[in-house]
């Protein structure tokens, strides 16, 4: 589990640059759930996100993982990172290695595990993303953006951390790409049973993945629900520069219509579920 | 990472931001002139209180001027040292072979003096002038090198890009030092070749995103129909105000003030 307490975070304390970009968050993630984050930009996602691994020391509050403070000593912040691993923004750009599989073996190779260890994960990572074993071997400069992509995901994922954020994975994917992509987030969640956290900016992505939502707006968490209470308040979220996921809109408008529909529908595939028989006995008769 | 304070710009709206730049970098010059030309201590202090209202009209925090002359410190100790030992005169101590002499400490105060306020100087230009700006002025007043066929117009570019990638590349290193830290990479700890080897991670990632990033920039340059500086007009036109020539003369009369008092009293240095 991992929770927060009065969390705050300020950037370059003592310049005309100032800022609090999180202010005093409390939240828990319980093990094994798979969390939404939104928020617009600005909204301090980012830094959140990056205060629960440790990457940044809060100015105030704590973070607990499993009940430990992760700042408690200072000097073993590296174990935090490996059980909470995060995925970052454009993640292609850190890729360095001579061949893709070295490149996901350098988290393995950083906790102190053996190379054979660490070749077993990697490999087992790089099936999880679904990069095809022929490329491991190439320099990552190779692969195509989508690859590059895979390989940087499957580089943390082969850490085998307790809790995997991932900070917009499928920005600047295709369609197609996005939709593989998250598939096999989601199945590498069911199969691993860990905590997921996905910060997104689609509302679809989010509504078809969480079990919980996450808002943050102005750098406080203005909402933290369930996916389906989240979405049925559309005002709050419009508040926060956000927006309900298309299909949600139009079944809620269909609902104030008279249509016996539910309001809070997530999916395209529950929203055909429903029409279908209704279109069956004739549509709408006024 | 981010705690680079020499030659950081520090917006604001004072009237030192508000200066022409071409003057300010003359201003600039023409104090460091000052530091240079004074020969006894009236003078200079002259010219520090030039620099010095310089930095009260700029309006930027002091802690900033002093984290900038932080950075020169040790060169500041280290020549005021050699001066003590290095004076003529009657020595007022004495150990082993050094002498300490009255005139070596009036000699390594007046140097460290002028070390610190050349600093001070050159932090109130780059302080209160953008980057851009300061490029532009500098265009501008190299503009006469054009008839001996220098492409200034040329270095001007490419001083304002290198400025402008200055702090992307500061954040790309640090989104990258981020990331390979998040993977577990160990920068802070081990001796000098292991925190070396600990760089490549970071380095590789680096360079490949700078030539990403000059391929980028030279096509949306060229499909801007970028050309050169031929026939190229500015969108903000450096003119002097009415307050730039209020400066000017304000100045003057420091110059004589300052001529006046180098010849009152006779010089520091006895060479």
């Amino acid at each position: 589990m991992i929770e927060t307490k009065g969390l705050s975070y300020r950037y370059s304390v003592g310049t005309p640059f100032e800022k609090e970009a999180v202010k005093e968050v409390s939240i828990q993630i319980q093990t094994g759930e798979f969390v939404g984050l939104i928020g617009h930009t600005g909204s301090g996602k980012s830094t959140l996100i990056q205060l629960l691994n440790g990457l940044i020391k809060p100015t105030s509050g704590q973070i607990l993982l499993d009940g430990k403070d992760i700042w408690a000593e200072p000097k073993k912040i590296r174990d935090v990172r490996f059980k909470v691993g995060m995925v970052f923004q454009y993640p292609e750009y850190q890729l360095f290695e001579e061949t893709v599989l070295k490149d996901i073996m350098f988290g393995p190779k950083n906790m102190g595990l053996s190379d054979e260890e660490a070749k077993k994960r990697a490999e087992e990572a790089a099936a999880f993303t679904g990069l095809k074993p022929e490329l491991l071997e190439k320099s990552p400069f190779e692969l195509s953006g989508g690859e590059k992509r895979r390989a940087a995901i499957a580089g943390v994922i082969a850490m085998d951390p307790e809790v995997l954020i991932l900070d917009e994975p499928t920005a600047g994917l295709d369609p197609r790409g996005r939709d593989v992509l998250l598939t096999q987030i989601r199945s590498y969640h069911q199969q691993r049973g860990n905590t997921v956290l996905l910060v997104s900016h689609s509302m679809e992505d989010v509504a078809r993945m969480a079990d919980r939502i996450l808002v943050m707006n102005k750098g406080e968490a203005q909402l933290f629900d369930e996916t389906k209470k989240v979405f049925s308040q559309a005002k709050s979220l419009e508040k926060a520069g956000l927006r309900v996921p298309q299909i949600t809109k139009i079944m809620q408008q269909l609902h104030e219509m008279g249509l016996t529909v539910d309001p809070a529908t997530l999916t395209v595939d529950d929203a055909v579920r429903q029409l279908l028989p209704i279109l069956q006995q004739g549509g709408m008769q006024k | 990472m981010m705690d680079i304070t020499i030659g950081q710009f520090f917006p604001g709206k004072s009237i030192m931001h508000k200066i022409d730049p071409r003057l300010k970098i003359c201003l600039t010059i023409f104090s460091i002139v000052l530091l240079f030309m004074a020969q006894n201590f009236l003078s200079l202090a002259v010219a520090v209180a030039f620099i010095f209202i310089g930095m009260l009209i700029s309006k930027v925090p002091v802690k900033l001027y002093l984290k900038s002359i932080r950075a020169v410190i040790f060169i500041v100790v280290f020549t005021s040292l050699l001066n003590v030992f290095y004076g003529t005169g009657e020595p007022i101590a004495q150990f082993w072979v050094f002498k300490v002499t009255v005139n070596g400490i009036l000699n390594s105060v007046f140097i460290s003096t002028r070390i610190i306020s050349l600093i001070l100087a050159s932090s109130v230009l780059t302080f209160t002038t953008s980057p851009t700006q300061l490029t532009d002025a500098i265009e501008r007043l190299l503009k006469p090198l054009t008839y001996i066929k220098v492409p200034v117009h040329e270095f001007a570019m490419i001083m304002t890009i290198a400025l402008r990638f200055v702090p992307l590349l500061l954040e790309e290193t640090d989104k990258i030092m981020q990331a390979q830290k998040a993977r577990g990479a160990d920068m802070e700890s081990g001796g000098m070749v292991q925190r070396i080897k600990a760089m490549i991670p970071v380095l590789i990632p680096l360079f490949v995103s700078a030539f990403r990033r000059a391929y980028d920039l030279a096509t949306a340059m060229e499909s801007r129909c970028y050309h050169g500086g031929e026939g190229r007009t500015k969108m903000k036109i450096l003119k002097m105000q009415k307050s730039d020539f209020f400066v000017i003369l304000l100045v003057l009369i420091l110059l004589v003030v300052f001529l006046l008092s180098n010849r009152i009293f006779p010089p520091v240095f006895m060479m």
